[in-house]
């Protein structure tokens, strides 16, 4: 290890440490404004609220129809979680296992929804989906949240499935397991951990991905964070506050399964997967 | 296919299914296909669907209407100049403190903890940080009242509903981003290499100069670009903390009121690819610059 003892070395790091204090003190600021404000009767003008109460609690949940909202939300996220680890799984497994002509292009095909801002591709694919009559149903916002999650669930898996040594599939195969009981009682068991990850990441991404199910939700298919961005949209129709404990019920909701999802992964995987790409 | 494969002359050549099977093709390959029919038809054909579409205009006309509309209006075509003078300054500013400071956290042994609270604000996503800056930012905020407290500004800063509302949403959720990617590279460049200059008595500027620089260049050209397309895409942040009619009237504030207020799928679409052009266009300069620069090994024997 080099350790440069200048002061001017210690000065600059010394800076860097204050911006990454800056930055930190910031975030967590900004994150406490929105917890205090829901729980203030009345915050005008002073450091801090007059007094506190949970009222707000429970009028942003029968204003907002959040129970409603969770449900939908949950629904949708379930259902995109098992989609897309049924066709990722799947995919990336041939794309671990066999080395076909074309197999680049396939998987830069994979890679161009995860690469492309959702906006971009969400306003095409809102307009085909309401050509189509999907869009403003459940099925329709599950469909879209599908379009970046089964490609990223197909990077994750390809090197977690490329490490599991294909001996142990020939001694199955040797043993006269066919396709589908080699998948259910050789592969899946040893692919769990790889595959539980994939989708806690699914999920994570899948709660707060506001574009694409901004661009194709209609009223009894929006997630929290639609509901969340048009009472935001709407302020001064609805008290602050019910709006901020809104927003602490979407963080709760986020934070939990976060908080899961580190137990099994490193965070910089929530990010993103460009690293496993090789750099051209 | 060709014409061998259906000759029954051959009789002691490998079958159809064999030849296919030793290019790779059997039926675990076919596994991929459910995958690939879905990305072709929810994120290939929308946008080829979209391409087409933006050239049949809703209102009549010739096939360029569109696009002639787009740029012969001032409230559409500054939507391009609105979007760039956001997202190229955000993702300077993200990239420059992301290199110095993944230097030094390159060096922490417990860089979990920073990486775990840095991941926040992604998670939370856009739409509860603009909610959070409102308050924060605010005239009345925390932010504001610190800086008078210390004395530092006599009356609060306008910091949000306006062009610095949007930057600093795109700060906080774009500077993390920009972070881990940067860090992910400059951990992947062989320590030995910089002992080696070290050891040469390259000082610590040289070394970044001389060594990482030239090695980390197409490593920050991906995260400019990945990090820029990003903040080029702006929606919620524009809208609930900027000028929506204004300054920070973005592209794809522009796309969406033309799918949504005006039901005008046609030019939305338009819209799109126009977006989706720039961003290109800025991706490819950028990657071709990157040529200019040391290609080769950097890893070492990691490999």
């Amino acid at each position: 290890m080099i350790r440069d003892t200048t002061i001017g070395s210690k000065l600059w790091a010394a800076a860097i440490w204050a911006t990454v204090g800056f930055f930190v003190v910031n975030l967590f600021a900004m994150i406490a404004t929105v917890v205090t404000s829901s729980f203030a009767t009345r915050w005008l003008g002073t450091w801090l609220p007059a007094g506190w109460t949970t009222r707000w609690y429970s009028s942003a949940w029968s204003e907002f129809q959040l129970w409603d909202v969770l449900v939908v939300t949950f629904q949708v996220i379930g259902a995109v979680v098992f989609i897309s680890g049924a066709l990722g799984v799947t995919a990336a497994y041939a794309l671990a296992r066999r080395d076909f002509p074309g197999k680049r292009l396939l998987v830069l095909l994979f890679l161009l929804p995860l690469l492309i801002p959702s906006m971009t591709f969400g306003i095409p694919l809102a307009t085909v989906l309401y050509q189509t009559g999907l869009a403003g149903t459940f099925w329709g916002v599950v469909a879209a949240n599908l379009v970046p999650t089964v490609p990223f669930v197909i990077l994750v898996m390809i090197p977690f499935i490329e490490q599991i040594d294909p001996k142990i599939e020939a001694a199955a195969r040797v043993f006269g397991a066919n396709t589908f009981k080699l998948f259910v009682y050789v592969l899946l068991p040893l692919l769990l951990p790889g595959i539980l990850a994939a989708l806690l990441l699914v999920l994570v991404r899948t709660i707060a991905m506001f574009e694409l199910t901004f661009l194709v939700a209609g009223p009894t298919s929006q997630t929290l964070v639609v509901a969340l961005y048009y009472s935001v949209f709407a302020a001064g129709v609805r008290a602050v506050q019910s709006i901020d404990a809104m927003a602490v019920i979407y963080m709760v909701t986020t934070l939990i399964w976060l908080i899961i999802a580190l137990r099994f992964v490193n965070p910089t995987q929530i990010v993103t997967r460009a690293k496993q790409q090789p750099a051209h | 296919m060709d014409a061998v494969a259906h000759a029954p002359a051959v009789e002691h050549g490998p079958s159809l299914r064999q030849r296919l099977a030793s290019r790779g093709f059997d039926a675990v390959t076919l596994l991929v296909v459910p995958a690939a029919i879905f990305t072709l038809l929810l994120f290939v054909y929308p946008f080829a669907f979209g391409f087409v579409l933006s050239f049949e205009p809703k209102g009549g006309g010739d096939w360029l209407a569109n696009y002639r509309r787009f740029f012969s209006d001032p409230f559409l075509y500054e939507t391009i100049a609105n979007t760039l003078r956001l997202a190229i300054p955000v993702t300077l500013v993200n990239l420059l403190l992301a290199v110095p400071i993944a230097f030094r956290v390159r060096l922490m042994r417990r860089q979990r903890l920073l990486t775990t609270i840095l991941v926040l604000p992604i998670t939370l996503g856009t739409v509860l940080v603009a909610e959070g800056l409102l308050n924060y930012l605010g005239p009345q905020g925390w932010f504001n009242r610190t800086l008078l407290t210390f004395g530092l500004i006599s009356q609060p800063l306008k910091l949000v509903h306006n062009y610095w509302g949007v930057f600093a949403s795109l700060v906080i959720t774009g500077f993390p981003f920009t972070f881990l990617l940067t860090l992910s590279y400059v951990t992947g460049i062989d320590p030995a290499l910089e002992q080696a200059a070290a050891t040469l008595g390259a000082s610590a500027w040289q070394r970044f100069r001389h060594v990482y620089l030239p090695l980390l260049m197409p490593g920050f050209a991906i995260t400019f670009c990945l990090s820029f397309v990003q903040a080029f895409s702006v929606f919620p942040s524009a809208v609930l903390l900027g000028e929506p009619a204004g300054v920070t009237r973005v592209i794809s504030i522009a796309a969406a009121t033309a799918a949504f207020e005006e039901y005008d799928y046609s030019m939305a679409s338009a819209i799109a690819m126009i977006m989706g052009f720039v961003q290109l266009a800025i991706v490819v300069v950028v990657l071709a610059s990157r040529g200019l620069f040391y290609r080769g090994p950097a890893s070492g024997a990691k490999g």
